[in-house]
């Protein structure tokens, strides 16, 4: 049940997402199932493993390989698809819990939430890259011969 | 090929640079659109730079080499879309080159955002959202929903009428967190964090990031780390924003 509430919201937030940065009105359906695959992806490790930055990663990968395949279906630009998928992923609430703990002069605990936040914006970055480079090396191995040459 | 033809091939590779920049691509396609297009014109050993705030386009010997400042960025994927698409029709010869002008023109001028009311209600909604995503209260989705719109309107409208980002996203995440606050006070509210978390966001940098990150594999130093600097900019505003509220 919770899965379902999870996948449905952030789907919602995703489409948002898509509505704020402008994205092509037909591709709103896809900017959110690209943001529901990443959040769920997200959530299911993170609830399994208790390891938000391995969780992150996974998510991120997930996002950027499904963004990349909507972008070759539908031949647009990738970033349409993977901005809104990312923004569930940020660590927001990392960034936050360090800026209240500097606010009330506990240094000590918001630098384990700041390096926390770091860690998890490392893992999603990595998550993007690996997912970009593994597409290339798919495409460029013979499926895809006749691939355009911008994603 | 004429020479006043070659001129417009230039022109047409700089406006849709110009186009994609503004609309928030990443450096490496624009750079990559741009020396696809002037290739189709015959346009041999072009070199582009660009980065974040202007573009250096060098077509080739007879011609001078032209630079194109970009003076305001947003995020219109939209816009991004199309000149992309406008580009593929000119390398597969479905367009001419007066034709392709004239739609990047087209482009330019045209208002392809969404209406403000609908991205208002886009980014309350997210808010929302994001509440339910972070395992918060259903009984405090009213104010993240009303904090994040709020939030919203005023990112915007401080943008255009201070255009200075920073100071905008300041004063936004400030009035998220006196809103979440006055939830709390009110009883409207439960739990302050996750209020102030899911509101802010819709004002996350996350194109930015994005693009920071690609540009960086990608090579383009310049444009990842200056990209990367307003990202960081931009969240540290919205942290001294709420900070500032907390503080009290």
């Amino acid at each position: 049940m919770t899965w379902i509430v999870q996948g449905i919201f952030s789907f919602i937030a995703a489409t948002g997402f898509g509505i704020i940065f402008n994205a092509p009105r037909k591709m709103l359906f896809y900017c959110g199932f690209v943001g529901m695959t990443g959040w769920l992806i997200y959530s299911v490790f993170n609830e399994l493993y208790g390891d938000p930055v391995q969780a992150s990663f996974l998510g991120a990968f997930m996002v950027a390989l499904v963004a990349h395949l909507f972008a070759k279906r539908f031949r647009t630009p990738m970033i349409i698809f993977s901005v809104a998928g990312i923004i569930p992923l940020v660590p927001g609430g990392m960034a936050y819990n360090a800026m209240r703990h500097i606010v009330e002069e506990d240094y000590l605990t918001a630098i384990s939430f700041a390096s926390g936040a770091f860690m998890v914006s490392g893992a999603i970055a990595m998550g993007l890259v690996f997912a970009e480079v593994i597409i290339q090396l798919i495409f460029r191995s013979g499926i895809g011969r006749k691939r355009e040459k911008t994603v | 090929m004429s020479k006043v033809e070659k001129e417009m091939a230039i022109d047409c590779c700089l406006l849709a640079g110009r186009l994609m920049m503004e609309a928030g691509a990443e450096t490496y396609r624009v750079e990559d659109t741009m020396a696809r297009m002037a290739e189709t014109q015959k346009l041999s050993a072009t070199h582009s730079f660009v980065t974040p705030t202007g573009i250096i386009f060098s077509p080739g010997s007879p011609h001078h080499t032209k630079l194109i400042r970009i003076k305001n960025r947003t995020t219109d994927l939209e816009k991004v879309a199309l000149v992309n698409a406008v580009s593929r029709k000119l390398s597969t010869n479905e367009y001419t080159l007066e034709e392709a002008y004239a739609e990047l023109q087209a482009i330019e001028k045209a208002n392809v955002m969404f209406p403000l009311w609908l991205q208002i209600i886009a980014a309350a909604i997210a808010s929302g959202s994001f509440l339910i995503l972070y395992n918060g209260l259903w009984t405090d989705v009213p104010a993240a929903i009303f904090a994040g719109g709020v939030g919203f309107v005023i990112a915007t409208t401080m943008h255009e009428l201070t255009r200075v980002k920073f100071f905008a996203e300041f004063i936004a995440s400030l009035f998220i967190g006196l809103i979440g606050y006055a939830a709390i006070q009110t009883g409207l509210g439960t739990e302050l964090d996750k209020i102030i978390i899911g509101s802010v966001m819709p004002l996350v940098p996350g194109l930015l990031i994005t693009n920071a990150v690609r540009d960086l594999m990608a090579g383009h130093f310049m444009s990842g780390l200056s990209k990367g600097a307003e990202a960081f900019l931009t969240a540290f505003a919205i942290g001294a924003g709420v900070a500032f509220v907390l503080s009290f």
